[in-house]
């Protein structure tokens, strides 16, 4: 399978980048890893006339730890995170996406500009509460994860801006775990769940997190669970409940693999799972 | 035809300079231009990992690669991953334990079996089975492949 005829660019700098997506319209096309976008212009789905590389832009690879939190560069590899285990649930959600070959092509970066509710690393920054900067032609802005992503593949990014970096908040002293359920190896996720727990003195649940992968046309928190647990509780039963609750508020599409309540109950009993991961950290 | 592109691109130690339009894609330069046909194409869709070829020391899926971006990169084949004359302990370990049938997984199995033990040197059954999952064989049920990687592994594979 052959894409259809574009032109490419490879920008040196970031602005260059930015004025070549501007001029050219929507028509250009940022490419980073190529591993969402080139599957997509091989079935002839997407047909941009102009593709932008970022591989020659500098500043956009580091993984560095700075106070409390990570600053990860759009370039960074699904393979750079999972060898980053410092990095917590981020990189063992990394770990777990597609394959080896896959993940020494993807990017945080491109994984997140594109949007779709199906990849893992969107429910672990939405579950994280982190944020991107992205580069635009009035400089540079920062979203956060909440207002990141706005629609199935639809995020809040201009078509001529780029995300630079990611943040994610460090975890010291939370436990978590990514669950990802697939029919095949190497699948997509028919549902993921990251979950974070903070324990308090007493053992108790003093904060907590759950994201969940395609559950929606966007990745959620499972605020109902969250409210559950919070507080209280971290023994099987406390968990188990809170679980319960973690379809509230979706919609999942149904697909070829899985109906709308089949996913609501795979997001139940992967919540539990993960939450029980969390909670022995 | 669309805008073409100038590459130098070093294949298995030789560099290699090419004009290519824009949308070719890595597999098919190797193949078609420079007759590296020990890379196959079985999905073209990234699923399979009959194309896996190292890029820069690492595995990736060539059907999903433009041969653009791999301007200035060093390209393995399974032409090139062999010292001259002989057989990579791979090949080797994948002959003695009938690690194939027909053999057209056979080459990017083992580019991606050399990435899988240049990550971990001694993997457990499982490590190989989860390791290899991007790359699919319709022949063998897997099980001589496994034995065959964990055989290469006992033998001190080079990184
Ligand atoms: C077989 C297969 C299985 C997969 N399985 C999974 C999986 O299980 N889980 C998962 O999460 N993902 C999976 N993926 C997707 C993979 O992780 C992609 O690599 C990732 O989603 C996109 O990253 P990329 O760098 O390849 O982006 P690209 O394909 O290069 O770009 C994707 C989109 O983002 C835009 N873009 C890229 N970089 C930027 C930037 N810095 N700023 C703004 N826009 C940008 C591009 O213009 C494009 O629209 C799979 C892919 C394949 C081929
Ligand atoms: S041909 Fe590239 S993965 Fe199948
Ligand atoms: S040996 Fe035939 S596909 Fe693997």
């Amino acid at each position: 399978m052959i894409t259809a005829p574009f032109d490419y660019e490879t920008p040196e700098t970031l602005d260059e980048a930015v004025r070549m997506l501007h001029e050219n319209g929507e028509d250009a096309k940022l490419l980073a890893g190529g591993h969402s976008l080139l599957p997509l212009m091989k079935l002839r789905l997407a047909a941009p006339t102009l593709l932008v590389d970022l591989r020659l832009v500098p500043g956009l690879h580091h993984i560095q730890r700075e106070n409390g939190s990570w600053r990860i560069g759009a370039l960074a590899r699904h393979a750079d995170l999972q060898d980053t285990p410092e990095l917590g649930v981020a990189s063992a959600a990394a770990k777990q996406i597609a394959d080896q070959q896959v993940r020494n092509r993807g990017t945080i970066g491109g994984s997140l500009a594109h949007g779709d509710p199906a990849s893992d690393l969107p429910a672990v920054l939405v579950a994280l509460e982190g944020e991107v900067s992205a580069q635009g032609r009035n400089g540079l802005r920062t979203i956060p994860a909440g207002e990141l992503f706005q629609d199935y593949l639809t995020t809040a990014l201009a078509h001529d801006e780029v995300i630079t970096e990611v943040r994610l908040p460090a975890t010291d002293g939370w436990g978590y775990g990514y669950e990802k359920f697939t029919r095949r190896a190497e699948d997509w996720a028919m549902v993921g769940v990251c979950a974070l727990v903070k324990k308090g003195a007493d053992g108790s649940c003093e904060d907590v997190r759950v994201g969940l992968t395609n559950m929606g046309s966007t990745p959620l928190r499972a605020t109902a669970a969250e409210q559950a647990l919070r507080g209280g509780s971290l023994d099987g039963d406390s968990i188990a409940s809170a679980a319960e609750h973690a379809a509230e508020g979706t919609d999942p599409p149904g697909d070829l693999n899985a109906t709308p309540d089949y996913k609501r109950h795979l997001a139940r009993v992967l919540t539990r799972r993960a939450l029980v991961a969390a909670a022995q950290a | 035809m669309g805008a073409t592109v100038r590459i130098c691109v070093t294949v298995n130690g030789e560099r290699r300079e090419s004009e290519v339009e824009a949308r070719t894609l890595l597999v098919y330069w190797l193949r078609e231009e420079l007759g590296l046909t020990g890379t196959h194409v079985g999905c073209d869709t990234t699923n399979c990992g009959a194309c896996t070829v190292h890029m820069n020391g690492e595995s990736v899926k060539s059907c999903t690669v433009l041969a653009a971006q791999a301007d200035g990169a060093e390209v393995t084949t399974i032409e090139g991953l062999a010292p001259e004359g002989g057989l990579h302990p791979l090949q080797d370990a994948f002959w003695e334990k009938h690690g194939l049938q027909c053999g057209f997984c056979t080459p990017g199995m083992i580019m991606a079996a050399a990435d899988l033990l240049q990550r971990n040197p001694n993997p457990t059954d499982d490590e190989i089975r989860h390791g290899l999952e991007g790359n699919l064989c319709r022949c063998t049920g897997y099980h001589n492949i496994v034995k065959a990687v964990k055989a290469a592994a006992a033998n001190e594979v080079p990184a």
